[in-house]
């Protein structure tokens, strides 16, 4: 290949205009910026291949300041953030590879094909480091039930997500699904996969060294999601029904034989770095694998795979064609393991290598040679990074329960809220995805948190999506900490010790002073509760310009987050059996009912601060609760969160098929708020009559509230006095909400 | 006593399956990629589940065609016993081994979830372990599990008795209520007319180990080591 020189006449026939400058979404500072990096006019591909590199999606150039911001180590992590995944130790020589990454913008525009590459590119960071993809999460947000494209919406990417998932064989263990006006115009589809390696068979995206293969391998290149990144780094407008072309599609199938023919790879010592191409394809991969090893690289794109016949520079740089990865291989290692992937009836081609110049020379014959020649360093750091203006959001007054109004009855307001779109039954959409193929699923969808056993061992990993959007709307700092806690506590529920978090931060536009108050706020509540919990940030992604026409959603980071117990058989679930055991609530009952789903539901409101969470109440209940499953000590555990302590009892009744009589409720507080109020840091724990003593007795040593509220048995869920509520009516309620919505057309 | 999975490209339970064989019956079985064209000797042929080929055409139809089929085709005809899960019923039904097609869930969505089954027979290589009318827990995970065939067809089969299990009910029952996917009289699997060809929607490697929720599928694995030799 040849110098620098570039034609760009003889390349494009046009020269950049103004105009064709903002249509890459780059303002005209940051153009001056790129002007004085290569010190002349870009080529059109250039101009291309800086714009998905600067863009929003890729470069964090609105976030990155405040990400430093999240605790990203400890004993237990093996790879922070800056990788295709977060990596965490598991002991005996395992290690968890895990990240969760949004698809929002393709989802609402394609909801099928959104989804499912959402799915397929999260598994492609995983595999790419060494580990085998063992479990998915997702975490959805779709507009209100009255929104005429809700139905649609669900039903797309639920199909999308099973329809991907299912296909490779990885099984959908669980995740979180609200529904809510504010996210009409921008529904949200997160998706996380949590990979299983061996600590020493990891693999990373630094190309070291000089005059190696470099080699693209799996499906051909076409001309879907062409500015993917672009879109996904902009709002929604009245044309964004136009953008339908940028969604790319997936292909399951070829994942499947991408995945076994990179770990048949990987199990041999072929590779020096290996990076799927995800947002901005070839180009932010090349860049990326370059930069990390201090290498230029020559492309020759005459060689790459196409699907499609005259394909440019352009469009092959910016493709974002699913199901492809690049690699560095040790030379001479090309024709074996190109053998691998024939036998997988994959593409294998030699598309460069690496060269010392620190440039990325990339050439094209019919386009008359050399079409881009950037530095790469340059390109890969040079992004700006805005400190963009904010103002921070000022969280409401605390709600006062005397001022919430009473409900008729406690149980009739119960299967009321059990009955919700908040809070009914998940099943039509987890039943759509295949959450046991592995043969390792021990905690399936339903629970706290799902556990998948560590294949080979008795080790589980517990899995947990959380956050709370009418928290942080209400209060971002809250909010953010309420989010990462949430899901410690979801793990610990389970009896697993909470290892590492990725998170996927969804928030409007960042131009905008407000929704940066957000970001910040949320950050730095996550920040003091990742800090207290230790329980730090490997891996993560920020979705921003989540706003259509001006409407923004809810701040939306969702935590995702990883446990371990040493024996599966140890576990706790939420599910009460039997009959007599002491129903006990560990944690402080102080009726808070700002935000709650009780006033949505039944107060048909939504004001007041969140719930605040006391990160030192929160360790010392959770440590308890967890050495207590260890020990053997508790029937069933389950967290309070979302509808307060009647609804995680509710839960764990229909969970088991085994009722509860509760006390009447005789404390200061009104009696639906101790029932339905959200105060955080608290468990419901079923413990068999022999061992309550000791419990309260622990509880007390600890200065940790812990209270008797009833007892188990029967097929009712009674308060006292009251007739009670038989399960089958309050199972018809949970189960029902769902499948009736969908299914009427 | 030699037993072969074969993989396809798109198989996901082979690994899932290969483990049951081996806890059931002390050894692990070859894993025989489809590619091949000559099986190694064995005693039983397994044939998993999974998305052959993306199942992108009717599922099964294209693995009906790798070369290893028409090996195990043969060794079917000559008598040793195949065991078809998902997937692999929709592979066999492609070959003609067994009779009926497998078409799309009625309620058009993929179905994951426990069922209960009846044991229709225990005369069987594959379910001698279980009694007559017994109802096991076993889960499904399909998209086009909905058995169907023409009228002579199904007249034939139930005629015959190769129906090896139906969906039902907690008690045993055989309704609407408890048919998941439209399957014509509930058929969940059926045998071919020597009994010693198995195929079956639901998956009894997916609950064959307490930690998972259930042991009811073991009990074909078992019944195969007493069985095959």
């Amino acid at each position: 290949m040849t110098e620098a020189a570039i034609d760009i006449e003889k390349e494009t026939g046009s020269a950049i205009t103004p105009e064709l400058v903002a249509e890459h979404g780059l303002t005209t500072d940051e153009y001056d910026r790129l002007l004085e990096i290569i010190g002349r006019e870009p080529s059109v591909t250039e101009l291309g291949i800086f714009s998905v590199m600067w863009s929003e999606h890729c470069s964090y150039k609105s976030s990155r300041f405040w990400l430093k911001k999240l605790p990203t180590t400890g004993p237990q992590v093996i790879c922070g953030p800056g990788e295709n995944a977060g990596v965490v130790d598991l002991g005996d020589g395992d290690a968890a590879i895990f990240k969760m990454e949004s698809h929002n913008h393709p989802s609402y525009i394609e909801p099928y094909q959104g989804a499912a590459t959402g799915v397929g590119g999260i598994m492609r960071d995983v595999f790419t480091m060494g580990a085998r993809p063992i479990a998915n999460m997702n975490a959805l947000r779709f507009g209100s039930p009255d929104h005429p494209k809700t139905r649609h919406l669900v039903s797309g990417v639920v199909a999308g997500i099973g329809g991907y998932g299912n296909c490779i064989g990885v099984p959908t263990v669980g995740g979180e699904t609200n529904f809510d006006a504010r996210y009409n115009g921008n529904i949200l589809v997160n998706a996380m996969c949590v990979g299983l390696a061996k600590t020493d068979n990891i693999f990373y995206s630094a190309a070291k060294g000089v005059g190696l293969p470099v080699v693209y391998v799996g499906s051909k290149t076409g001309r879907d999601g062409i500015h993917g990144a672009t879109m996904a780094s902009a709002e929604f407008d009245d044309d964004t029904d136009e953008k339908r072309p940028t969604v790319q599609v997936g292909d399951p199938f070829t994942e499947k034989l991408l995945v076994e023919a990179c770990l048949e790879l990987m199990a041999t010592d072929m590779i020096i770095a290996i990076q799927d191409m995800g947002a901005a394809g070839l180009t932010s991969s090349s860049v990326e694998m370059a930069d990390k090893g201090g290498v230029g690289f020559n492309l020759d794109l005459d060689k790459v795979p196409q699907r499609e016949a005259n394909m440019t520079a352009y469009e092959m740089m910016l493709s974002e064609s699913q199901e492809r990865m690049l690699m560095v291989l040790r030379p001479g290692t090309e024709q074996a393991a190109e053998e691998i992937f024939r036998k997988w009836d994959l593409d294998f081609a030699i598309v460069g290598e690496t060269t010392d110049s620190g440039r990325l020379i990339v050439s094209h014959s019919s386009e008359g040679g050399v079409v881009a020649d950037l530095p790469v360093a340059k390109l890969a750091d040079s992004a700006p990074v805005y400190e963009r203006p904010w103002v921070k959001t000022t969280p409401p007054e605390t709600l006062d329960p005397k001022d919430v109004k009473t409900p008729d009855s406690l149980l009739g307001a119960l299967a009321q809220m059990m009955g919700s779109p908040h809070l009914c039954s998940r099943r039509w959409i987890w039943e759509q995805y295949d959450h046991m193929v592995m043969a390792d699923t021990v905690a399936r969808p339903g629970g706290d948190a799902a556990m998948v056993r560590v294949h080979g061992t008795n080790k589980g990993l517990a899995i947990s999506c959380d956050v709370t959007p009418r928290y942080t709307q209400a209060d971002p700092y809250e909010g953010g900490k309420q989010a990462v806690t949430e899901c410690w506590r979801n793990l610990t529920a389970t009896g697993a010790k909470p290892l590492a978090i990725t998170d996927c931060l969804n928030f409007g536009n960042p131009e905008r002073p407000e929704i940066m108050g957000q970001f910040v706020g949320a950050i730095e509540g996550m920040a003091e509760a990742i800090s207290a919990l230790d329980f730090p940030v490997v891996s993560g992604n920020v979705s921003l310009y989540n706003e259509t026409q001006g409407e923004a959603i809810p701040p939306t980071p969702a935590i995702g987050g990883i446990g371990l117990i040493d024996d599966v058989a140890k576990r706790a679930n939420i599910a009460l059996t039997g009959s007599g055991d002491r129903l006990i609530v560990i944690g402080a009952n102080k009726g808070h009912l700002g935000q709650s789903i009780y006033l949505d539901v039944i107060a048909e409101d939504a004001k007041g601060a969140p719930p605040r969470v006391n990160l030192a109440d929160e360790i010392k209940a959770g440590n308890m609760v967890r050495s207590l499953i260890h020990a053997g000590k508790v029937r069933a555990v389950h967290d309070v969160s979302d509808g307060g302590l009647l609804v995680a009892i509710a839960e764990m009744a229909l969970a088991g098929g085994t009722g509860a009589h509760l006390n009447v409720y005789e404390g200061d507080l009104p009696a639906h708020a101790f029932w339905f109020g959200e105060d955080q840091g608290r468990y419901v724990l079923a413990v068999p009559m022999q061992n309550v003593d000791s419990i309260l007795d622990q509880a007390r040593a600890l200065a940790l509230p812990a209270l008797k509220v009833g007892r188990t048995g029967g097929d009712k869920l009674s308060i006292e006095e009251s007739g009670g509520i038989a399960l089958s009516e309050l199972r018809e309620a949970h189960e029902g909400w769902l499948p009736n919505y969908m299914e009427i057309s | 006593m030699k037993t072969s999975v074969i993989v396809f490209p798109g198989s996901n339970c082979d690994r899932d399956v290969a483990v049951s064989l081996e806890q059931s019956l002390g050894t692990a079985p070859d894993m025989v990629w489809h590619g091949m064209t000559d099986m190694p000797s064995s005693d039983l042929i397994v044939l998993p589940g999974g998305f052959s080929y993306g199942d992108y055409l009717r599922c099964g139809a294209m693995a009906a065609h790798s070369p290893i089929m028409r090996d195990v085709v043969k060794m079917a005809r000559d008598g040793v016993p195949v065991l078809g899960i998902c997937n692999g019923f929709q592979i066999l039904t492609e070959t003609g081994l067994l009779p009926g097609v497998l078409i799309r869930n009625n309620s058009l969505h993929f179905i994951c979830r426990d069922v209960s089954l009846r044991v229709e027979r225990n005369d069987t290589l594959f379910a001698n372990r279980y009694e007559m009318r017994e109802v096991i827990k076993v889960p499904i995970a399909h998209h086009d599990g909905n058995y169907f065939a023409d009228d002579d067809t199904l007249a034939r089969v139930e005629g015959e008795g190769r129906v090896a299990f139906r969906y039902c009910g907690a008690e045993g029952q055989i309704d609407d209520q408890s048919n998941p996917n439209g399957s014509l009289n509930n058929i969940a699997g059926v045998y071919n007319d020597t009994g010693r060809i198995l195929g079956l929607m639901p998956h009894p490697e997916r609950l064959s180990d307490p930690a998972l929720g259930g042991i009811d599928g073991k009990g074909m694995f078992e019944s195969l080591l007493q069985t095959v030799h």
